[in-house]
């Protein structure tokens, strides 16, 4: 049982004008098996709460904590915490010119598992993963992310989750930029690995679209660089229905 | 005994074609350059200054070979006939070590003769030292032959390659010096008939290195490969310069060189000229230059040069990258538990894979992965810091 704990959490990130502040005091807590949502409108700071639990160095911590079953993530580096357990599905994944999908999954593996998986055993995972997330084999032999389609980025991405099996995962728009039926392999594959690992997950999504397919139990409305509301599944329908206006004068959650 | 060739009699135009270089045997046609010529401009002189003029001791290098039996091997005195039919130096360096040059190694594949084992060449310098190599495979041999260089000194060299009709070579160079040599040297290789050429190029060592490997095409069919590797450190200056000459129709030229430069004033100068002439119908050619910039401070100049002179091609394109490895790319990987070390290694070595991996002799290609993961390390080593 995993516990993905955040408290009171500020980050900035530096700009052209100093310093900014973007996320304003964000309280929230993932357990192993459940299924959050965040939604909330374009620039309110959803992909910076990813990057600040992956521990990308452009944003900066000011204060609060987030600790994974009581570790401080915060003090750890970006692939310490991946072998902590956690994972991020980016938003606009990167390009790596030079390492090959296999090589790169490899290592990554390794480095997650601590051992080198076993040749033969690691090729039938890899094939199985792939063949049900309807990534083409031939993508094996190239360099990560090069010239791959929107869609195509961001199956590797679920790709990588499958094989990683973090406990907990952070998936950033990962239904933008998919087709209704790529959506689909996409959602069965994440919903695959939730099952089998008992995987937490956090979502963070524009539309409803992907929560028709993936049954968040819990959804909140990120506003301003804080959670402004807090509720079920219901809340997606309203956002949906209502757009994000309605929510924009609720004062931040726990003042 | 001055070689000019007739268009170059003709006043030289500004810029300089390819064509109208003057090349000569005797060093004195070339004035002492001085850096702003187009082709040294790149170049740091005062670090090159020694072999811009005869050299008064030309003996600092040891010149070892091994072959398979079957191949034929001679040292000859530098006015032997073989010598100079089909290399004119076109700088003074080259010209000065042709000249003054004591003795010349001449490599005879036999006609019809094949060799899976290779044929190394290894020069060692200790101090100022000339060299000249003449490998010719005769018509329907296949052959493959190392030249390795190691050491510290002064280095000028000229290698002249005759590939007959029907042969395949495999031609590794290899500059592998220490931090302190520099190297200014000519690879020319002339094609015949349906000829095949894989030329690799591999420069990790040195203070200065300036290679100017050039190939021309007798016949129709000719077709080259010429791939090169360097890595090029805090200080270092390592200059490829290359020219396919398609003077026959129906020659094909491929060339893919890859840098990775690390450290302040790390600079690295590739120059990809390609001259398809007139009656080159059917011409195929490609090249490309890729540069990884591992660290601020380092420098990359990449220009391809492509003449055209007749409309009838199969193909011509030229293409020039320089990355660098950003933190984006390291945030990515790390964000999937791959450590920073090991992240720079799997781009750096991914980047170099398709080159290397083109060496057929093993112990090269294991000696030249080394190579690249001391320099992974050594840049590892300083981020730590
Ligand atoms: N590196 C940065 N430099 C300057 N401003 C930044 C940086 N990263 C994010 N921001 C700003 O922080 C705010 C929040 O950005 P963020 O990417 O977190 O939004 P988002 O909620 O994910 O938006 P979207 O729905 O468009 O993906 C935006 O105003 C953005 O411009
Ligand atoms: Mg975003």
């Amino acid at each position: 049982m995993a516990e993905l704990v955040i408290r009171d959490l500020h980050v900035s990130v530096e700009g052209d004008e100093g310093a900014r502040e973007i996320l304003r005091g964000v309280n929230l807590t993932i357990r192993s098996g459940e299924i959050h949502a965040i939604m909330g409108p374009n620039g309110s700071g959803k992909s910076t709460l990813a990057y600040s639990i992956a521990g990308h160095p452009r944003y900066v911590i000011t204060s609060g904590t987030v600790t994974l079953d009581g570790a401080d993530v915060l003090a750890m580096s970006v692939d310490e915490r991946a072998r902590a357990g956690l994972f991020l599905a980016m938003q606009y994944p990167v390009e790596v010119p030079g390492v090959t999908v296999s090589n790169f999954l490899r290592t990554a593996a390794t480095a997650i598992r601590g051992e080198a998986p076993k040749l033969r055993t690691w090729m039938s995972e890899m094939k199985e993963s792939m063949e049900t997330l309807q990534v083409d084999q031939s993508f094996a032999s190239r360099n990560v992310n090069e010239g791959f389609s929107g869609g195509e980025r961001k199956r590797h991405e679920i790709l990588q989750m499958e094989l990683l099996k973090p406990k907990i995962a952070v998936l950033d728009e990962t239904d933008s930029g998919l087709d209704i039926d790529a959506l689909k392999v996409v959602a069965a594959g994440v919903n695959r690995v939730h099952d089998k690992e008992d995987t937490g997950l956090l979502l963070i999504t524009h539309t409803t679209r992907l929560l028709k397919q993936i049954p968040a139990q819990f959804v909140h409305v990120f506003g301003d660089g804080v959670i402004v509301t807090s509720g079920g599944p219901e809340l997606a329908e309203q956002i949906d229905a209502e757009g994000y206006e309605a929510f924009a004068a609720v004062p931040a959650a726990g003042e | 005994m001055a070689v000019v060739q007739e268009e170059r009699e003709i006043a030289i135009s500004v810029p300089v074609n390819k064509s109208e270089v003057v090349s000569s045997f005797r060093a004195d046609d070339f004035a002492v350059p001085t850096g702003r010529e187009e082709d040294w401009r790149f170049t740091p002189m005062r670090r090159v200054k020694s072999l811009l003029n005869p050299l008064p001791d030309s003996s600092g290098a040891k010149v070892a070979i091994t072959a398979p039996d079957g191949v034929n091997v001679e040292w000859v005195e530098s006015g032997d006939s073989r010598l100079g039919q089909v290399l004119t130096p076109v700088d003074r360096v080259s010209a000065l070590a042709w000249e003054h040059v004591e003795q010349a190694l001449v490599v005879t594949v036999p006609k019809g003769s094949t060799f899976d084992e290779s044929i190394l060449v290894e020069i060692d310098g200790s101090a100022a030292s000339y060299s000249k190599i003449r490998i010719i495979a005769e018509a329907d041999s296949s052959a493959t032959v190392v030249i390795d260089h190691t050491g510290t000194g002064e280095h000028a060299s000229n290698v002249e390659v005759s590939v007959g009709d029907r042969s395949r070579l495999v031609l590794t160079s290899v500059q592998d010096w220490d931090r302190s040599a520099v190297h200014l040297g000519r690879i020319h290789t002339q094609l015949g008939r349906d000829a095949t050429l894989q030329q690799v190029v591999a420069t990790f060592g040195g203070d200065t290195v300036r290679l100017v490997s050039t190939v021309g095409y007798d016949g129709p069919g000719g077709s080259a490969d010429l791939f090169g590797a360097y890595f090029a450190d805090a200080g270092q200056h390592l200059e490829h310069r290359l020219f396919a000459d398609h003077d026959a129709p129906h020659c094909r030229s491929n060339v893919v060189y890859k840098g990775a430069l690390q450290g302040e004033h790390a600079h690295t100068v590739w120059i990809g000229d390609v001259l398809i002439r007139a009656k080159a119908v059917g011409t195929d050619t490609y090249e490309i230059n890729r540069n990884l910039v591992l660290t601020d401070g380092a420098r990359a100049d990449s220009v391809p040069n492509l003449e055209i002179e007749t409309g009838e091609i199969t193909g011509a394109g030229h293409a020039s990258t320089t990355g660098r490895f950003d933190d984006e790319q390291l945030f990515y990987l790390q964000s999937r538990g791959i450590s920073a070390d090991i992240a720079r290694r799997l781009v750096v070595s991914g980047f170099f894979a398709d080159v290397i991996d083109q060496i057929p002799t093993e112990s090269i290609r294991t000696r030249l992965w080394a190579a690249v993961e001391d320099e992974i390390n050594l840049v590892g080593a300083e981020q730590s810091q």
